[in-house]
């Protein structure tokens, strides 16, 4: 599988390098409503000027160029084995070529690996698929915003949030609230609704992968999505947190059902530069 | 945020030009600055390490708090990409680092506690916001790697490395006289958050 191998590295490279259309798109429009001067405006400006640098070079946009998570579809008969041991040397032969920072350090030791493989690293989920194609959805997830994200279980006595989407609202809200600028915004925000805790972080995650103009199916869930994006850029935090009109580009939620004595609400934060792409294969 | 206009700043910085910074204000760093992240801030406030027996001098620097990815051919190293992370990290550290080793300036993103505010404005120290993400951008604005201390020790991103700047741009967002554009914005974000929740 040497060239699954190859395409793995280069779809890697590019997902580093260069911002999904959508997001580049989503950043100008958010410039051009800044006010002249304003330091939000300037920082949206490097955002993009900075973009250009790092496509022209073929050189990663940012220094943390994240924990690479794949998403695999996987037809038939394709095993996940030769698939996942793809992606590895995949992410090897990148992170010695474009180059990736190497992030992958063992807890016991402390030591970094080198090659950002380890023990769950690089993070591959894999689907069977009823198609006759390989899909690979890649994200490279920065550390600052990963840290973000929160997780709250309702109902929440300090928030005074009800098992409803009411109650979900008031908990995103919280969290982009909590974060302020730390996480590098304006934001995608990812949200899962679960009975568990791991539904609703692996919904959240996933939500993230969208593209900004795709709304969720659910009419409830999209007007939601609509609703919290307003409202989140009306908390002022604007681009880097320096006060201003955008903090977020999109809001996703992603929802389950949910055990009768459970409701989690689980909030995954991209920074601007929400790096993810699609292999087809 | 009144002032638009750049102003240009060299190191090492005196007290005086630190003094002179407000808040808002857009610069443009010139001269050395030093990397400095998670292990090298819990190594100058755990180990203390003298002044003399560290091979650069931090009184009047500008230390960023940054990872780069940096590749090495033929002996040399090179920056690839190098943009500000998030300070919240080193804070518990910084007070003691800021008064102990005489820095003056602090480049990173996100801001930094009150209890950093309190000894920048005693020791006399600004906060520098760069574009968090900006990693190629502000790797164009390094001309040259000086020399590194720890590398063998905590690697290539965690390692201190002494950079040569042109023109690095940062936003003053927390300075001398207790100023700071991030609470600030918390605070006015807060009461927003509780017409939000609250309200209906």
């Amino acid at each position: 599988m040497l060239r699954l191998r190859d395409g793995i590295k280069e779809i890697i490279r590019k997902t580093a390098v260069s911002l999904p259309r959508d997001i580049e798109e989503a950043l100008r429009a958010a410039y051009e409503a800044e006010p002249e001067k304003s330091p939000s405006r300037e920082a949206l400006s490097q955002m993009l000027e900075n973009t250009q640098i790092a496509k022209k070079n073929s050189k990663p946009l940012c220094q943390d160029t994240g924990t690479p998570i794949f998403y695999a579809r996987v037809p038939r008969e394709l095993s996940f084995a030769v698939v996942e041991q793809s992606i590895i040397e995949g992410v090897r032969l990148a992170t010695e070529s474009v180059p990736l920072r190497p992030n992958a350090v063992d807890i016991l030791t402390e030591k970094n690996s080198g090659d950002n493989t380890g023990l769950f690293f690089p993070e591959i989920y894999f689907e069977q698929s009823e198609q006759d194609t390989l899909v690979i959805d890649l994200s490279l997830k920065g550390a600052g915003s990963e840290n973000a994200g929160t997780f709250y279980k309702l109902p929440d006595e300090r928030l005074k949030a009800g098992r409803d989407l009411d109650g979900v609202r008031k908990c995103i809200l919280d969290a982009v609230y909590s974060i302020q600028g730390r996480a590098c915004p304006p934001y995608t925000v990812g949200v899962g609704i679960a009975g568990t805790r791991l539904a609703a972080a692996k919904l959240s995650r996933g939500a993230l992968m969208r593209k900004l103009g795709e709304e969720a199916a659910d009419p409830l869930i999209s007007e939601l999505e609509r609703r919290l994006l307003l409202e989140i850029n009306s908390l002022g935090i604007g681009a880097m947190g320096l006060g201003g009109n955008c903090t977020a580009l999109g809001v996703k939620i992603n929802h389950a059902h949910r055990h009768t004595g459970s409701y989690f609400v689980d909030v995954s934060i991209a920074c601007w530069a929400n790096r993810r792409s699609r292999l087809v294969w | 945020m009144k002032d638009k206009a750049a102003v240009k700043i060299e190191t090492p910085l005196s007290e005086e030009t630190v003094r002179s910074l407000r808040v808002g204000q857009k610069v443009l760093i010139n001269g050395t600055i030093f990397t400095a992240r998670d292990k090298v801030h819990g190594y100058l406030a755990g180990k203390r390490p003298h002044p003399e027996d560290m091979p650069f001098n931090l009184a009047g620097a500008i230390m960023y708090h940054c990872g780069p990815v940096i590749m090495e051919k033929d002996g040399r190293f090179n920056v690839i990409a190098a943009g500000p992370t998030t300070s919240q990290r080193m804070q518990m550290y910084e007070p003691f680092v800021i008064s102990h080793y005489g820095v003056r300036g602090i480049i990173g993103k996100g801001g930094m506690s009150a209890e950093v505010a309190e000894a920048m404005m005693e020791s006399g120290c600004v906060y520098l916001h760069a574009i968090g993400g900006a990693g190629a951008l502000l790797a164009e604005k390094i001309k040259k790697v000086e020399g590194v201390w720890l590398l063998e020790e905590f690697g290539r991103a965690e390692a201190m490395w002494a950079l040569r700047v042109e023109e690095f741009p940062a936003f003053v967002t927390m300075d001398s006289t207790g100023a700071s554009i991030h609470a600030e914005v918390e605070k006015t974000s807060k009461e927003r958050l509780l017409n939000l929740i609250q309200g209906r």
